[in-house]
This record gives C-alpha cells, sequence and structure tokens, in this order.
C-alpha cells in the first residue's frame, strides 16, 4: 500500500474540533501524522495529492443502503454499490439485510465482507433482527455481532410484533448492538403507493398515514422505556414525519437511547413531487407533506437528527417502468446525498459545513460504534474525503456508477465535488480531471 | 418560494423549498389524459364538434379518418365505454383492434409498457386505455409517445365521462352551450349545484366531475357516509378560482338544493374491507321516488352505469322522467367522435402530411 501525503489543504474534523490548514500523511491504512502546511516532509515514496483550495475530511458515512448482493444482482452488488458510495464520497457504508436470501447468518455476514466481493469502500452488514425477516423469532445475535454485523434491523419490513421487538431490544442491547426499526405499521398502509394526504386523494391512490410511521415509534419508545435497566438503542430509520420526531424529541430529553437519521428526498421533497405518478419519486416512507418535511428540517437544524443516510435503493428501469403502484419502493442516493445536503443544508439553508459533514460521518459512525472511523485523528483509519464545498454541477444518473438510475435528482444542481475518495489508505475514486 | 417553519423548537427561520415540478412531462397534444389539461376554449370546441359529427351523414363521416388504425386497450370489464369508443371511430371511418387483458399477452405477464410498444408497431396511431390503475394512460402516452385517450383509470380519471356529463347538463340547460355555439366560461353553470351521491373515494367519475364543473362556475356537492366519502375529498376545491365543492353529509339537505344529482354505483367490490352496512346506506342514501319528489322535483338525475337498480337508486327513478342515464350514454359517443377526430389532428399537425396515407405513417 503506497503512503500518501495530502498537503495545502483545508483539514475540517469535527470530530476533533480542527478546522485549519493541515498537511496529513496515511500510511499502512491509518493517518500516520498531521501537521501544519509544509512540515511533513515526503520520504520519496509517498503518492502525493494536491489539495489546494479543498477540505480535507473523514470519509462519508452512510448507515442506511441495499446493495442487492446477494440474489439480486441487477440491481446492485456489492461492487457496483461501493464504487457509487465512493464516488459519492463515502468510505463506509452499512448494508441492510433484506438481499436474497436474507442476511441472517453469520455465512452470509462474512460473505458480503470477503474479498471477492470487491468493494471499493468498507462494507459494514446489518444483520436480520429477525429469521427470514418474519418478525416473529429473534435470530442470534451474538453469532451475527461475532460474524461482523454493527447492527439488527428487519428494515423493508417493521418489526411489528410487540413481544419480538421486546426481545429483539433486550438481545441487542446484551450483545451492544442497535435494532433499527423501518417503522411502518403494516395494517395501516397496505396497499399504500404514496403519503395519505390532499395528493393521494386527488391521483386517486390508496395513502400510507403518517400515523402508521409514528404510532410505532411511540410504541416502541415505551419499550425502550420499559427496558431501561439494560440501556437499550434504539434507532429509526429514514424518519418521515413530524409526529415521529415529537415523540424522538420527547424521548431524548428524557435521557433515552434514542437515535434516528433523515434522507435527503424526506427533507427536500414532498408528495407534490410525486406529480404525474413519476415511480422514481416512489420509496418507503413516502414522500410526505410540506409539514413533515418542515419539521425534518427543522429536526436537522436543531440536532434531533443525528444522522443523514440515503436508503440507496436500486432498481432496474424495467421494474420502475410500471404502473405508480405497481412499481418497487426505492431510489438511489449515494452520488447525491453531500451534493444536495450541501446546496440546500450548508448554502441555502446555512448549517455550518461542520454540522452537515459531523451528519454524514462523525455522527452516523459513532452510532453504529464504528470505531476509528468519522474522524480523521491520528491512528484512526485513512478514510478521507477530499472535496470542493463550493463547486457547482449537475447531477447526471446516466453517467452514475451505480447499475441502476431510479433517482428522483436527475438534472438537478448539486454543490460540493468531489476530488478523491481514499478508503483505509487506498484511492477508492478520484474525480477526471 | 420562501416559507416559515413552525416546529416545536422556539427557533423559527427562513427555509426556501425546492420547486415543486411543473409538469416534467409535455403530454401529447391528443391525449386526452385529465380534464385538467383541456381549456374552456378546448372543451367549447369538442362540443361543438360533437354537434356537427353526430349530425352529419354517416356515409361522409366515415371518410375523415378512413383506415387510419386504432387500438382499444382494456384491462377493466366495461360494455358502455368500450362500445361508445369503438363505435366513435368506427364512424369517423378508423380500424379498430381491440386488445383486452382477457385474452391476450397481458395474460402472461406482458408489462403496459411493451403492450403499448407492440400496439405503436403494428401501426396503431393512437390508444385507448382503461385500466385499474391510477395513472396508467400516463406511462404509456410516456413509453408510446403516442396520443393516449384515458377511458378510466382506477380511482382517478375519467375524461370522457366528464364531458358527457356536461353535454348532458347543457342539453338542458344551456342549448347554445350544448352546441358549442357559445363559449364556455367560468359564469357558465354559476348558481348551479350539482350533487354527487355515494362513493365519492373510489370513482374516478367524480374526481373528473369535481375537476371540471366548478372551473365553469357550479357548486359541486358531495354526499355520502365516511367510509365513502372521507373529510379530505374537499381538498379536491382548495385551488379553485370559481365555483367550489363542499361536504353535505345529509342526503335530503343536499337535495333540496341540487339542481342535479350524480348517483354513483355502489361498486358492492370495493366494500370488502369497510364497514358498511347496505341496508343502512339504502335508508340513508337511495334515491326513490318519494325522496325526489319531496326534495328537489326538478333535479336531473345522472348516473355513469352500470345501474343497481335497487340499491343506489330505485327503478322507478332509473325509468322516470327526470332520469337522464340513456341520455348520458347517447351523449356519449359523439363527444367520443369529437376526442378521437382531435386525437388524429393534432397528429397530423405534428407530422407533414403524405401523399400516400398511411403506409408511410410511423
Ligand atoms: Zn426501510
Amino acid at each position: 500500500m503506497k503512503t500518501i501525503l495530502i498537503h495545502g489543504g483545508r483539514l475540517l474534523d469535527p470530530a476533533a474540533g480542527v478546522d485549519a490548514a493541515k498537511d496529513l500523511l496515511l500510511k499502512d491504512g491509518r493517518v500516520a501524522e498531521i501537521a501544519g502546511p509544509g512540515k511533513i516532509k515526503n520520504t520519496g515514496d509517498a503518492e502525493v495529492i494536491d489539495a489546494k483550495g479543498l477540505v480535507v475530511t473523514p470519509g462519508l458515512v452512510d448507515i442506511h443502503v441495499h446493495f442487492r448482493e446477494p440474489g439480486q444482482a441487477h440491481k446492485e452488488t456489492i461492487a457496483s454499490g461501493s464504487a457509487a458510495a465512493a464516488a459519492g464520497g463515502f468510505t463506509a457504508v452499512a448494508m441492510m439485510p433484506n438481499t436474497a436470501p436474507v442476511n441472517d447468518s453469520p455465512e452470509i455476514t462474512r460473505g458480503m465482507q470477503a474479498a471477492e466481493r470487491g468493494a471499493r469502500v468498507r462494507v459494514f452488514p446489518i444483520g436480520a433482527a429477525t429469521r427470514g425477516v418474519k418478525g416473529e423469532a429473534i435470530n442470534d445475535y451474538a453469532a451475527l455481532k461475532a460474524a461482523g454485523v454493527v447492527a439488527v434491523s428487519d428494515d423493508g419490513l417493521p418489526i411489528l410484533k410487540e413481544s419480538t421487538m421486546r426481545e429483539a431490544l433486550a438481545s441487542a442491547a446484551r450483545h451492544g448492538l442497535t435494532v433499527i426499526q423501518h417503522a411502518e405499521d403494516t395494517n395501516m398502509t397496505a396497499g399504500g403507493s404514496m403519503n395519505a394526504g390532499p395528493v393521494a386523494f386527488r391521483l386517486g391512490l390508496r395513502g400510507m398515514p403518517a400515523e402508521a410511521e409514528s404510532q410505532l415509534v411511540e410504541r416502541d419508545i415505551r419499550l425502550v422505556g420499559e427496558l431501561n435497566d439494560l440501556r437499550p438503542h434504539y434507532h429509526v430509520a429514514h424518519t418521515s414525519t413530524a409526529a415521529a420526531i415529537v415523540a424522538i424529541r420527547k424521548a431524548r430529553r428524557n435521557g433515552m437511547r434514542v437515535t434516528c437519521e433523515v434522507a435527503p428526498h424526506h427533507f427536500l421533497l414532498t408528495d407534490e413531487h410525486v406529480a404525474e405518478f413519476n415511480t422514481n419519486a416512489k420509496m418507503c416512507p413516502p414522500l410526505r407533506s410540506a409539514a413533515d418535511r418542515d419539521a425534518i428540517v427543522e429536526a436537522l437544524m436543531d440536532g434531533v437528527v443525528d444522522s443523514i443516510a440515503t436508503d440507496h435503493a436500486p432498481h432496474a428501469a424495467h421494474e420502475k417502468e410500471v404502473e405508480f403502484e405497481r412499481a418497487p419502493n426505492g431510489i438511489t442516493g449515494l452520488e447525491t446525498s453531500l451534493g444536495l445536503s450541501l446546496e440546500w443544508l450548508h448554502h441555502q439553508w446555512k448549517l455550518p459545513l461542520g454540522r452537515v459533514l459531523s451528519l454524514m460521518s462523525a455522527q452516523p459512525a459513532a452510532l453504529l460504534n464504528l470505531k476509528g472511523r468519522g474522524t480523521l485523528a491520528v491512528g484512526s483509519f485513512a478514510d478521507v474525503l477530499i472535496f470542493d464545498p463550493n463547486a457547482e454541477w449537475k447531477y447526471d444518473a446516466a453517467k452514475t456508477l451505480s447499475k441502476s438510475r431510479n433517482t428522483p435528482f436527475d438534472g438537478w444542481t448539486m454543490r460540493g465535488k468531489v476530488h478523491w475518495t481514499i478508503s483505509e489508505g487506498k484511492v477508492a475514486f478520484k474525480a477526471e480531471a | 418560494m420562501i416559507m416559515t417553519t413552525q416546529a416545536n423548537s422556539s427557533a423559527r427561520r427562513k427555509v426556501s423549498l425546492p420547486a415543486a415540478p411543473t409538469l416534467p412531462f409535455t403530454h401529447h397534444p391528443g391525449s386526452a389524459l385529465s380534464v385538467e389539461h383541456f381549456s374552456l376554449a378546448e372543451i367549447t370546441h369538442l362540443l361543438h364538434r360533437a354537434h356537427v359529427l353526430e349530425r352529419e351523414n354517416p356515409l361522409m363521416r366515415a371518410n375523415r379518418l378512413a383506415r387510419r388504425r386504432l387500438g382499444l386497450l382494456f384491462y377493466e370489464a366495461s360494455t358502455r365505454t368500450r362500445t361508445s369508443f369503438e363505435l366513435a371511430a368506427k364512424g369517423l371511418g378508423i380500424d379498430t383492434t381491440l386488445v383486452s387483458n382477457l385474452s391476450s399477452s397481458i395474460e402472461k405477464g406482458e408489462s403496459l409498457k411493451d403492450t403499448g410498444l407492440t400496439l405503436k408497431a403494428i401501426g396503431v396511431e393512437a390508444i385507448i386505455l382503461r385500466h385499474n390503475s391510477s395513472g396508467a394512460p400516463w406511462l404509456l402516452e410516456q413509453f408510446t409517445g403516442l396520443p393516449v385517450l384515458n377511458a378510466g383509470d382506477g380511482w382517478h380519471q375519467h375524461p370522457s365521462q366528464a364531458l358527457l356529463d356536461l353535454r348532458t347538463l347543457l342539453g338542458h340547460v344551456s342549448p347554445r352551450h350544448f352546441t358549442g355555439d357559445a363559449e364556455l366560461t367560468a359564469e357558465t353553470l354559476k348558481g348551479y349545484t350539482l350533487t354527487i351521491v355515494g362513493d365519492i373515494l373510489h370513482s374516478r367519475v367524480a374526481r373528473s366531475n369535481m375537476l371540471l364543473l366548478p372551473r365553469l362556475g357550479a357548486e359541486v356537492v358531495l354526499t355520502g357516509p365516511p367510509e365513502l366519502l372521507p373529510e379530505i375529498a374537499v381538498t379536491m376545491g382548495r385551488d379553485l378560482k370559481s365555483g367550489g365543492i363542499r361536504i353535505e353529509r345529509n342526503f335530503e339537505t343536499a337535495l333540496e338544493k341540487s339542481d342535479a344529482l350524480i348517483m354513483l354505483r355502489v361498486q358492492t367490490e370495493r366494500l370488502a374491507g369497510l364497514d358498511l352496512d347496505l341496508e343502512e346506506y339504502k335508508k340513508n342514501y337511495q334515491l326513490t321516488e318519494e325522496r325526489l319528489a319531496k326534495y328537489a322535483p326538478k333535479a336531473l338525475v345522472l348516473h355513469p352505469g352500470p345501474i343497481i337498480r335497487g340499491l343506489e337508486l330505485t327503478s322507478a327513478v332509473a325509468d322516470g322522467e327526470n332520469s337522464c342515464i340513456l341520455e348520458q350514454v347517447h351523449n356519449g359517443l359523439p363527444i367520443r367522435m369529437a376526442l378521437v377526430e382531435r386525437a388524429y389532428a393534432a397528429l397530423d399537425a405534428l407530422e407533414m402530411p403524405t401523399l400516400f396515407g398511411q403506409e408511410n405513417r410511423r
């Protein structure tokens, strides 16, 4: 592995409280040295990256992606998905278990991390919370953890049954794992294909009410309270409603270990963006009302949200080119998350750059306890993103490194151009000159 | 766009929003997807063409679009809409081909996109689509590039039905508008109240009329039980510049103000998951002779069909003198001729006329 010297850049490492002109030396996959500009001498064998005018920051961490391997390689593989991740500035992603077969065993967990998968950045598997994600019997969390899972979830489906959720929270707490809930009371959303509200009524589509999310979050928070002695960590995936935010805010005020993530599409778009049955605006949870979206933005600004996560969910074109009600849920997001977050959260809404980066790196890394990531302190992994926070560009879905193009953001203006993504000391992505 | 967000925290900040999409697709000018896409001037013209075509010598009329090709693509059972469109097309001389989901490759799992592309390759120039999924005609138009006439999609829209309902109403209210000799305006139906009765939730006929009649100044009243008429239905009227949409749960109160009624079929197949007692429904919302005579003796009674005698209305009302049900069926054919004619006129305007007719068309 080549030694890399990054010089001339602005090091912005929110977790370490650093925002200054610094040079970095990356060696053996770790950050070996940090010093003032020009202070690190190149012993001759280091590859030198000129970061003049650029920001050097910990590689981004996305704790919610769907790479369709094993089982649906035509949508995405670990190789293609991680290539898209690298292009988007990510050096670590956590992969949901709803593959085919479902990741509910140590063998599959290990298989996902095997070198043959050709991952361009670090991929952390999330284990299925229940056997076959059926929501009944919980899996062997000790064995899954030993094989490398960083959390458990039935994502795509909720853990609906109260006794199962209670057991999952307790067992996960004993093994130091987080339970990630896809909060959707499917009894209320059956047959629904978009947010319940005026737009759904007008389009003649069955709606999915906001309460389907918030009521399950409220139920789960009650369980977390009842299991307080075990200090379980409960995390709400892709939070989309104002009412769920209220419940999460309250739980945190009460000192519970309750965290949440939001996706760029939920802080930018509303159900109006379904427009004329655009299947690339169909996902679960669905795009919500303007009031819900505003509450999500507010929660990002005031710190109730712990992380931005994409819920990157690739689907082939022919799968999305069908009747709206029949189209699968999900959109891609790895290549647009940074560009959208910088354009809207930072440039338009004035959230400080360090806060945006923290929501995309330090905080999600801490949330899943990914040691040595989300910071560039000496000794941590050499997971580095070097980017220009002001460069403006247009996203062209046709050029994606993902196998799929199902995004509502094709042609949108982005801010912040990725120049290099370095994963554990290796260049995973380099922008064309 | 700038708006202020309000949330639980004390902070209030200005948050600019990404613009809501302004119709990302450009529709084919010959398509009839939704009544929203028709200007009042266009509807006036359609009414005029319907009047002219209806009175034209059938032999002359059959030369208008002789040997052009049209596909009828039906994913749901339909009698009146299908036969009406088919006869309308044939009346203009068009060769039609019917593809239904029960006797075609659709049964074998072919996608709507591929079925549409196949029809196009056969030489079909426009497609009439009836589909059980809301929005399906948008998909078909997007992938074929052909004019698509929506013959009913899910719970969503049924534009030709709303237009024939309008023609029927105008026939009684204003003959000059009926023939398209007077321009429709936001005042044409001012002071006119039309009540839609019953299963609004599952009804594309209701949605289409709610999007059309208020634009002519009419007041649309919705009546029915909450299971079939959720409160949210009134939001359909929130951006109206004329007319209005409101809910009146009491059928008899609604009747007193009504100049016309659209009775909707009780779609028993949709009631499975709902907690609805049919006897209770009939008690509250069935249109009987007595109710009609007592509360709205002059009201026109419309129904998109098929009717279920003894359920949403009694046999006596269906056959009574207020009933316009067969008149609606009659009015459908000329309206659909005008819509089909419009589709081919748009096609011809888009492409250079050829000397050798259809064989050179794409
Ligand atoms: Zn999910």
